[in-house]
């Protein structure tokens, strides 16, 4: 294989910190190449280097067998590098063809733009990639899996031999992601070099050529993805043996702790019931969109059902705020902590105590110690890495923010914890830990409401699974029948499985 | 498809005009006259021009307090030229005028751009700044009516077509050139696009400072047309009122027109639609006989009230397309 991209001897420091060390790496035309690693572990930085986000400390990339200086991401484009980004960026306000268009069309300042010419070639390039998308719509609201292809059709129209996808599944459908994969191998076969970032070990096997493992910022091996086994890969990674995931034992099932009938609410679920027990973890599967999210907000008192009773206790429970089901025991980490979890500048002791207003300020003023050495416990209980309880939450790994999220929500010591994605976009050592910890509130005595998308996670973790699709309970299958066949085969629409 | 029609901010403005015209009207027949269109007519050139202005700032994710002041200047510069050196043309002091507005957007714009200050602050100490500098140059004394030249006073009075004055023709080409500037230009299409994603703009090789520095110097230097429609049409410039608080109407027009203050979105005909609305809410208080000490209060809350509707339309218009969508 000859290297279209060699990379050698690249390194990166952030303020003195060394975050990729001595990088020789090169990516090959026709390759759909993997990159895999714990966050933190260099990757994306290496990616972000090749696409001209970040400048090398030291090394060289040549192109072609020429070096290269990429110096912006504009400069990357136009040697024909691009890279997506998990969210893509993008213009929410402006057309879709205009997305494609904005920063290759030429011209001065007062240059027309050509309406006309724009929408007909955005419209075949739509063709081209097989994806229906009307280009006259704005980019907002067009799903994640859509604004990705609107990437990669702008790749194509500036004719990129280089693509990189940094983590292009993390929140796409399996529909949309096998969309994904036939097109990617198509642009490999055409003789493009794919990269791919993703921390789904199935997805790699399934779409990849090579696979290249970084960890701690250094590159640990390159090879052929058929010659390492899952368990060779995660050792690599995460640099020590990988156990797999235990599902607790032991654990005596109690009596209902959360009891959901005929919960409705228009437009989003219809008819939902099922219980939790004290000590059960029960998972809720389903494609994105399912309603799964909805119905944990709509018993959290985020959104409220419009009818269906929900019983605590046996004792009929009023939810019309959050405010209520804390008080009555209940606990939500949501799924998009970016958005719905964290408050990015504040500390991390202030995003730990903060479900707890009433133990660190009685009369409403803030007692910081009591602050603090509530924080610093969790900490050290969940073992969070930080500098400091001071620091802005912001600056911690995604697997460290949501754990914090979690330490938040055992402050208000729930009976019923609802857990909604809980591990995604985490690493593989930091999500074994997350499981070890949802064991262990099973075993004291809590019930769990697991929202996952990952079968593997569901059928690992759970004593029982529902699956829902299209806003209704389709199976409640115990964990001794669970496959993950008949999880999808519930979770699939039935306009749309065949056997339905 | 009435949802979709519900959800754009122009039918709702169209029907809003439509609804104060019949109400005031049916209170006060004297509103459905001919003098009234032309009173209305005659109270939209100065915002309009302005609004034209301040949309692309708003529109590039920024915002311009300062226009008030720097009519203010603009206008008192043309007159203490047409009083002080009457021997020179008209234009001069027009040109002056135009360009004092455009030096004074550009101080702003290069404010914003060199020390990445968010230009709501720069814009609130500008308004002052240059406030202060209309009492200085001017020595605090008004230019009297005997000093405008009859020609530019004529402007708001006489009329090449269809009795329409010469200021509300010229304001309406401004807005129409603004139209076709935005609409299809790659500047245009540029500033909706640093709007809308700020962050974005300079890895699709947007050069974000050039085109932040344009939309404040235009944002002045229409301020400074209006400025001299403000001459033409008052017939007096006076350092503490020409201008004061004129920022509140253009903007209020401005967002009224649906002009997103998150930048981004927004249409010209929408702004023409705020000015306009805008414009007849100001003359219909005076004609129901509203006191003076009620008008302010009158004005700021139809504004909102305004604000309140369309959004609720649009809701409603957006749940309307979701349903129809999710039983079909």
């Amino acid at each position: 294989m000859t290297a279209l991209v060699s990379a050698r001897g690249v390194s990166k420091s952030f303020a003195g910190v060394e975050v990729l060390r001595d990088v020789d790496l090169d990516l090959a035309a026709g390759e759909v190449h993997a990159l895999l690693g714990e966050n933190g572990a260099g990757k994306s930085t290496f990616a972000r280097i090749v696409a001209g986000v970040h400048r090398p400390t030291s090394g060289t990339i040549a192109l072609g067998g020429a070096p290269v200086d990429i110096a912006s991401p504009v400069i990357a484009q136009s040697l024909g590098i691009t890279l997506i980004h998990q969210e893509p960026i993008s213009f929410p306000d402006l057309s879709v063809a205009e997305n494609l268009v904005l920063g290759r069309s030429a011209g001065g300042p007062l240059a027309r733009v050509p309406w006309a010419a724009m929408t007909r070639d955005a419209r075949r390039l739509m063709d081209v990639l097989g994806v229906r998308i009307d280009v006259t719509r704005p980019m907002r609201g067009l799903s994640i899996a859509d604004q990705q292809m609107v990437e990669i059709a702008r790749a194509l129209a500036s004719d990129a031999r280089l693509i990189i996808m940094d983590e292009p599944t993390a929140s796409l459908t399996p529909n949309e992601v096998a969309t994904l994969f036939t097109i990617a191998r198509r642009l490999r076969d055409e003789g493009r070099a794919i990269v791919f970032i993703s921390h789904r070990l199935e997805e790699v096997r399934d779409l990849c050529d090579r696979v290249t493992i970084f960890r701690d910022g250094a590159r640990v091996e390159t090879a052929a993805i058929g010659a390492l086994s899952d368990a060779e890969i995660i050792r690599r990674m995460i640099g020590r043996p990988h156990q797999d995931y235990m599902h607790k034992t032991g654990v005596a099932i109690g009596g209902v702790a959360l009891k959901i009938t005929g919960l409705t609410r228009r437009g989003a679920f219809a008819d939902i019931s099922f219980d939790v027990r004290h000590g059960e973890i029960v998972g809720m599967g389903g494609l994105v969109g399912a309603g799964r999210t909805d119905v944990a907000r709509a018993i959290f008192g985020v959104e409220p059902a419009d009818s269906g009773t929900i019983e605590i206790d046996g004792k009929p429970a009023t939810i019309r705020e959050p405010s209520d089901a804390i008080a009555l025991g209940l606990a939500f980490v949501p799924e998009d902590r970016a958005v719905a979890g964290i408050f990015r500048s504040l500390s991390v002791e202030a995003n730990i105590t903060a479900a707890v207003p009433g133990k660190i300020a009685p009369r409403g003023f803030i007692r910081r110690a009591v602050e603090k050495t509530l924080a610093a416990d969790a900490v050290k209980r969940l073992r969070i890495r930080l500098a400091s309880v001071r620091q802005p939450i912001g600056e911690l790994s995604g697997g460290n923010q949501q754990k914090a999220i979690l330490a938040r929500w055992l402050m208000t010591d729930p009976s019923v914890l609802i857990l909604d994605e809980p591990t995604r976009g985490i690493d593989i050592g930091v999500k074994a830990e997350f499981y070890d910890m949802i064991g262990d509130l099973a075993a004291q005595g809590r019930a769990i409401l697991l929202i996952s998308s990952e079968l593997p996670e569901l059928l690992a973790l759970c004593d029982r699974v529902l699956v829902m699709s299209e806003g209704r309970l389709t199976a409640d299958i115990p964990r001794s029948e669970a496959t993950q066949e008949r999880i999808m085969s519930a979770a699939v629409p039935a306009s749309a499985g065949a056997a339905a | 498809m009435i949802g979709a029609l519900l959800a754009r901010r122009e039918v709702g403005l169209i029907v809003m005009i439509a609804l104060v015209a019949l109400v005031v009207g049916l209170i006060e027949p004297r509103f459905l006259t001919a003098e009234t269109l032309r009173i209305v007519t005659l109270a939209i050139p100065l915002i309009l021009v302005a609004a034209m202005g301040q949309m692309m700032v708003i529109l590039a994710r920024h915002v311009d307090l300062s226009i008030g002041a720097i009519l203010g200047f603009a206008a008192i510069v043309a007159g203490m030229i047409f009083r002080d050196m009457p021997q020179l043309p008209t234009i001069v002091g027009v040109l002056a005028a135009i360009a004092c507005g455009a030096v004074l957007g550009l101080a702003n714009g290069l404010v914003v751009t060199t020390f990445n200050l968010p230009s709501i602050i720069v814009t609130l100490g500008t308004l002052s700044l240059y406030r202060g500098l209309v009492f200085l140059v001017s020595g605090s004394k008004q230019v009297d009516p005997q000093f405008i030249p009859r020609g530019l006073i004529s402007m708001s009075q006489t009329s090449p077509i269809f009795g329409i004055p010469w200021i509300v023709l010229i304001a309406f080409a401004i807005a129409l050139a603004t139209w076709a500037f935005l609409g299809y230009t790659r500047t245009g299409r540029q500033i909706y696009a640093i709007g809308s994603n700020p962050v974005a703009a300079p890895l699709r090789s947007i050069r974000v400072t050039p085109v932040t520095l344009f939309v404040f110097t235009l944002s002045g230097a229409l301020a400074g047309v209006a400025g001299v429609m403000y001459a033409a049409r008052f017939g007096y410039v006076n350092p503490g009122i020409t201008g004061v608080g004129f920022e509140f109407i253009v903007i209020a027009a401005v967002v009224v027109g649906g002009v997103s203050i998150n930048g981004g979105v927004g249409s010209v005909l929408g702004v023409t639609l705020g000015v306009i609305f805008l414009g007849m809410v100001n003359v219909a208080l005076p004609i129901l006989g509203v006191s003076a000490f009620w008008q302010s209060a009158i004005y700021g809350a139809v504004i909102l009230l305004a604000l309140v509707v369309d959004r609720t339309v649009r809701i409603r218009g957006a749940a309307a397309l979701t349903l129809s969508r999710g039983t079909a």
